[in-house]
């Protein structure tokens, strides 16, 4: 039986393993929070040091840089943006992908496949690229270079994730909690209201969050349809030439700390969200 | 309402939205692209490709995607299942890991730029090991193959956590009972990996690398931030004609390219990862 002979035989080799193991996690953790930890030095010290060489390996707490930041024109403008579309982003998105995703998860209707079809495509497709015509059309309507036409790209990209995760949470209540609120006389509405949404809370802010931090991250697209009222990210694309280090520095680390925050907040959704809106 | 109405009124927001911004600016896409002014023609198309940037930037995407694709597909299978098997502090380790997730391209960029930029931490590792004299510019023309990898580095440090949290969810769906019975029987750990793991994980892999190789045409922020001009993208080629060159028709030609060439990998992809019909868990 092999088995018991390694079993046996190797209490060393798997004690090594169990070392190799952990030094693996530990490195691969490194991996992810050093260049994270080089950007922090980097805001955290004064414009002079960023600027010098060679680099201390330590932050010298000096607010110099983002203090810079907060002062350069326009900056705080394009923070604001961002915050304004990113927002809106995840209300348009969650307002119109829930519903979808509870019609896919309680009823069976013709063109349920071609609906979940549509959805599905929208994640093949690289949408930014839209931003393309539809500056066209932007400047016909009027929506170009406002925060609302922005909002409203990034809501084509948040979308299918709402409905694809909408539905998997709904598809976690059981209908029968639905069903036993009509027998004691709720009606669908109410049904929904009173059970189905304090349940279902939770997951939807994360959702929510979610949607917030695709917007708050996309490039392209905000770079391409704002000209004045320019997001972060499109300002400090746009700068990337003209720009000295400490600014882009700050900028990127204005850009990392909601995502940090917002991982964290939604961390438990994470893998369920990803689980079953893959099927 | 009845149930039959129902369903529609629901779904009619997000079809009348996705058909208005969705459907509807890939026509605009397609006619911007495929007329100048007077009809149905192929110049965009012509000019677009017979530009001397064009074999470059397309060699370079899709280069990079060669080189950073198949990296982290390898790191995501690895970090999945290192994390599958941990009994303390995996919600710690699987925090960290999908830190880069909320990260974008554009801040992954800076943060490289951190390390690599001429007065930066590579340059002042290396003056302090006695390696180099000099801080050298590693991000300029001279050192064309400092820049690639810089931006494989930076693109292989943000994006792996899309693939691992894919990948990490489709792990959790795998019955333990097919490792144990395995285990019985005496398969070593890469057996089960290869003959359990891997099999019942194709269509979570077909996803995370569908998502992923998309992405990966869509490059553009981190190798502006890390490259500049020096490393010519389709995608910074479009936004160059959009904007530089106010040429919108040429912008529209090159967004049908990518579009085309991500569809073709997509198709590939499914097709190279099919789930024979009837064998999901």
């Amino acid at each position: 039986m092999t088995p018991v002979t390694t079993d046996v035989a190797a209490p060393d080799t798997r004690r090594a393993g169990r070392y190799v193991y952990i030094a693996a996690v530990v490195l691969l953790c490194a991996w992810v929070l050093v260049p994270l930890y080089f950007l922090l030095i980097n805001t955290l010290s004064s414009p002079e040091t960023v600027n010098s060489f060679p680099k201390p390996f330590l932050p010298e707490f000096d607010l110099g840089s983002l203090g810079f930041f907060a002062g350069f024109a326009g900056i705080l403008t394009a923070l604001k943006n961002s915050i304004l579309v990113a927002g809106l982003t995840m209300i348009m998105s969650i307002l119109i992908g829930a519903p979808a995703g509870y019609a896919l998860s309680r009823f069976d209707f013709r063109g349920k496949e071609a609906f979940r079809l549509l959805i599905l495509l929208t994640r093949a497709f690289p949408l930014p690229l839209l931003a393309l015509p539809l500056a066209v059309m932007f400047i016909q309507t009027g929506l170009d270079d406002t925060v609302f036409g922005l909002s409203l790209v990034h809501t084509t990209l948040a979308i299918p994730f709402a409905v694809l995760i909408t539905f998997s949470l709904f598809s976690g209540i059981p209908l029968e909690l639905e069903e036993a609120a009509w027998t004691l006389g709720c009606t669908r509405l109410t049904a929904f209201t009173k059970v189905v949404l304090p349940l279902i809370l939770p997951g939807i802010t994360a959702s929510a969050i979610f949607a917030f931090v695709i917007s708050w991250n996309e490039v392209f697209a905000a770079a391409v349809l704002t000209i004045e009222n320019r997001t972060l990210t499109a300002f400090l694309l746009q700068n990337l030439d003209t720009s000295p280090l400490h600014l882009k520095f700050a900028g990127g680390f204005i850009l990392v700390v909601p995502a940090l925050i917002f991982i964290f907040a939604v961390r438990k959704y994470l893998f369920a969200m990803w689980g079953i809106a893959n099927r | 309402m009845n149930a039959r109405v129902l369903p529609y009124v629901l779904i009619l927001p997000v079809t009348a939205f996705l058909c208005l911004f969705f459907l509807y600016p890939f026509v605009l896409v397609a006619k911007q692209a495929f007329s100048t002014g007077d009809g149905f023609t192929l110049d965009n198309f012509r000019q677009v490709v017979g530009y001397w940037k064009f074999p470059i930037s397309l060699q370079n995407t899709l280069l990079l995607a060669a080189a950073v694709v198949p990296v982290q597909l390898a790191l995501a299978l690895l970090m999945a299942t290192m994390v599958n098997k941990m009994q303390r502090g995996r919600d710690l380790v699987l925090y960290v890991w999908t830190i880069p997730l909320g990260i974008s391209d554009l801040a992954a960029g800076i943060i490289w730029l951190a390390i690599f930029e001429q007065s930066g931490f590579l340059n002042s590792m290396l003056s302090g090991l006695g390696v180099v004299d000099r801080p050298v510019n590693f991000l300029s023309y001279q050192h064309p193959g400092v820049v690639f990898l810089a931006i494989a580095l930076a693109e292989i440090w943000r994006a792996t956590a899309i693939m691992l949290v894919i990948l990490v969810a489709g792990i959790g769906l795998i019955p333990k009972e097919y490792y144990e019975a395995a285990e019985v029987f005496g398969a070593s750990p890469w057996k089960r990996f290869t003959r359990i793991t891997l099999p019942l994980l194709r269509p979570s892999l077909q996803t995370a690398l569908v998502l992923r190789v998309i992405l990966a045409f869509e490059v553009f922020a981190v190798v502006l931030a890390l490259g500049g001009t020096l490393f010519p993208v389709l995608m910074s080629e479009t936004y160059a004609y959009q904007f530089d060159l106010l040429d919108s028709g040429a912008a529209a030609a090159m967004a049908l390219i990518i579009l085309a060439i991500s569809i073709g990998f997509t198709l590939i992809i499914l097709r190279a990862l099919r789930v024979p019909k009837g064998a999901t868990i």
